[in-house]
């Protein structure tokens, strides 16, 4: 073992220097040199186990190369090159200081070897990424990142309660395998479960995401869930819950997504619905599911920032994302239009883009293990999200009814990202072989056989005509201002009455505690004033001789009542 | 695309109209998209299908499931909308 660094300290440590550099050029230059610098690290790393340091009686392992760590690592460190290049033109540094730290943090977790260096930058992933929705300046940011802080610091307390479990249980803190049969392992299962936004612990995405920042979203949109996904499958790789928890992630955001008029939140919905996939290929465990979840991680990383950017170059012109006031963008922002469309294509896994050939070996795997209702869902699905991804997504932005409205192209940083984004997604499409050969098993897949391209499109274009019909027949709901509830309204509607209820009970004690208190001053005041006043009893003169006689007397009483 | 959508209340000026924008055009996409369904289903019968579950060996499975599936998403998450609805200010109150 040597003392190598993790690639995450140094995105970390580099972005501490951010705020001091002066000049928009050199900033940006420096920002994008630091994710080169830390793949360029991170390819002169050997595999194994190295980085270990000892913290009182524990020996940390700060960093562990294998092939599930790499490609997770690989992504990130693109991801947070993309994240760059797309937020160049924003001036204010924090956002560039948070963003850097929280992308580096979520490589350091990747890299950990233990669970406390997995603890510490899992912690540092909720502080440093609320910054990237506080950034947004907003009443309304300013209380979604607050209960988003609040969620995701309370996954790192849960996860914590289940490593010190797991430690005390086992005396390691190794961060490899567990199981759901200890509590240490239910508790660490659910603090990944948070992160990855399992269905009913889900709502923190949707509530946050749409409330960061343009470029924030982007940058949010890669890491957190992506890293949950991560350490779901080094920790619970076949746990069996995690295929029906995967398979109702897959279809019921999407029920959300057709109805939500903000175009962010709607593709924090399918976000969601495109981890349920993964969840699934962890829960099944073989080798070709876990290759399968690694690849959509992949893909899904590219094709889900680039529709967050291109939603985002849309708010950045037009100054909304609303579905209700958008439409026949693409006259404005032609290059935009087209990278959606890419995204777009990608994440309704259309053959020959990305999502087509990474979704598929979790879907063979379903259906090669004979999941035989998992396999339904996932179909069901799959259709669904073209329909709202694909379709819904370009077409009510880009499309739809001319909103008359006009505005420029994205600035330039935004269409290079964009564009990079968009070359990723078809390349992986086109040819995949770079990306199965580093998956973490070693497994022949041929995604583009005649069976699966003509199934998928199949799929996919009877979902298009389904859209079509409902279009033309008026069926198809429209864009409505609007807000729909979900799992968030428990603790923002009652929950808050809660709370508003246990102030007043707070209030009305303490005005009954503070009353009584002073009515009790009052008649002990009263009471002293009454016996040691100038009329009192107390007050009066007495001769020496009492004040000796009731000595005598108290101390005889304490006297028998020793003796007692 | 359709009438019932209009709810924004702008007619694009005649200088900025595009091919999308003529209805002839659309109708001939969306002719297209019934054509390339067809086709698809037509040649469903000759594409050797290797899965262990029965239903997707039906003619037409992939294509008729997509279709349904979708046709219920819509009118379901319709129904939620009674249900989950709130104006845009809901939470502000």
């Amino acid at each position: 073992m040597t003392n190598e660094l993790n690639p995450g300290l140094i995105i970390i440590l580099g972005a501490l220097l951010v705020p001091l550099l002066p000049g928009r050029v050199l900033r940006g230059a420096y920002m994008l040199a630091l994710p080169v610098a830390a793949f360029v690290y991170l390819l002169g790393l050997p595999m194994g186990e190295m980085g270990q340091v000892e913290l009182m009686d524990l020996s940390l392992v700060t960093l562990r190369v294998d092939k599930l760590s790499f490609v997770f690592g690989t992504i990130f460190l693109i991801a947070t090159a993309l994240g760059v290049i797309y937020a160049l033109h924003v001036g204010d540094w924090v956002q560039h200081t948070a963003g850097l730290i929280y992308a580096g943090s979520a490589i350091g977790a990747v890299f950990a070897g233990d669970f406390v260096t997995l603890f510490i930058f899992w912690e540092i992933t909720a502080i440093s990424s609320v910054f990237l929705v506080w950034a947004s300046g907003t009443t309304s940011a300013m209380a979604a990142g607050l209960r988003y802080l609040v969620i995701q610091v309370g996954s790192g307390v849960i996860l914590l309660a289940g490593v010190l479990m797991h430690y005390s249980d086992t005396g390691s803190i190794a961060f490899g395998a567990m199981g759901t049969e200890t509590l240490a392992g239910k508790l660490i299962l659910i603090a990944f479960g948070i992160k990855c936004a399992f269905p009913l612990l889900h709502n923190w995405l949707q509530d946050a995401y749409p409330q960061a920042t343009v470029t924030g979203t982007v940058m949010l949109s890669a890491f957190t869930t992506k890293l949950a996904v991560y350490a779901l499958a080094r920790g619970y790789a076949g746990t069996e819950i995690l295929i029906p928890i995967g398979a109702v992630m897959t279809a019921f955001p999407i029920f959300y997504a057709v109805i939500e008029n903000d175009l962010r939140r709607v593709l924090a919905y399918s976000l969601n619905n495109q981890l349920g996939f993964m969840v699934v290929g962890i829960g099944i465990g073989t080798e070709l599911a876990l290759n399968g979840t690694a690849a959509h991680a992949f893909c899904h990383i590219l094709y889900k920032a680039l529709l967050f950017m291109a939603m985002g170059a849309v708010l950045y012109r037009v100054g909304t994302i609303k579905g209700s006031e958008l439409g026949g963008l693409y006259r404005s922002m032609p290059w935009t239009t087209v990278f959606c469309i890419v995204g777009a294509a990608s994440i309704s896994a259309f053959p020959l883009f990305s999502g087509f050939i990474s979704k598929s070996l979790i879907i063979s795997a379903a259906m090669k293990e004979g999941y035989y209702w998992v396999w339904l869902t996932l179909l069901f699905a799959s259709a669904g999200v073209f329909h709202h991804s694909g379709i819904k997504i370009p077409y009510f932005a880009f499309f739809a009814h001319d909103s008359g409205k006009r505005c420029e192209e994205a600035p330039m940083n935004m269409l290079i990202a964009m564009g990079i984004a968009a070359a990723f997604c078809i390349g992986l499409g086109v040819y995949p072989d770079p990306l199965y050969a580093l998956l973490p098993y070693d497994v022949k897949y041929d995604a583009y056989t005649v069976e699966h391209v003509v199934t998928q499109l199949q799929l996919l274009m009877f979902s298009a005509l389904a859209f079509t019909v409902l279009m033309r027949t008026g069926i198809y709901p429209p864009e409505l201002k609007s807000v729909n509830l979900d799992t968030d309204w428990f603790y923002r509607v009652p929950g808050s009455h809660l709370s508003q209820l246990a102030n007043q009970f707070r209030s009305i004690t303490w005005q009954w505690v503070a009353d009584g208190t002073v009515r009790l001053a009052t008649k002990v005041h009263d009471a002293l004033y009454k016996h040691h006043g100038p009329e009192g009893w107390f007050g009066r003169t007495w001769p020496t001789g009492t004040m000796a006689f009731w000595t005598t007397v108290t101390l005889g009483a304490v006297v028998i009542l020793s003796y007692l | 695309m359709s009438a019932d959508h209009d709810h924004h209340g702008f007619e694009t000026p005649p200088h900025e109209r595009t091919w999308i924008d003529d209805p002839r055009n659309v109708d001939k996409i969306v002719y297209a998209l019934y054509a390339i369904c067809a086709l698809l289903i037509l040649i469903d019968p000759w594409i050797h299908k290797h899965g262990p579950f029965a239903v997707e060996h039906y003619w037409g499975f992939y294509g008729i499931y997509g279709f349904v599936g979708c046709v219920f998403l819509v009118l379901a998450a319709k129904l939620m909308r009674v249900f989950l609805m709130r104006p845009e200010d809901y939470y502000d109150k």
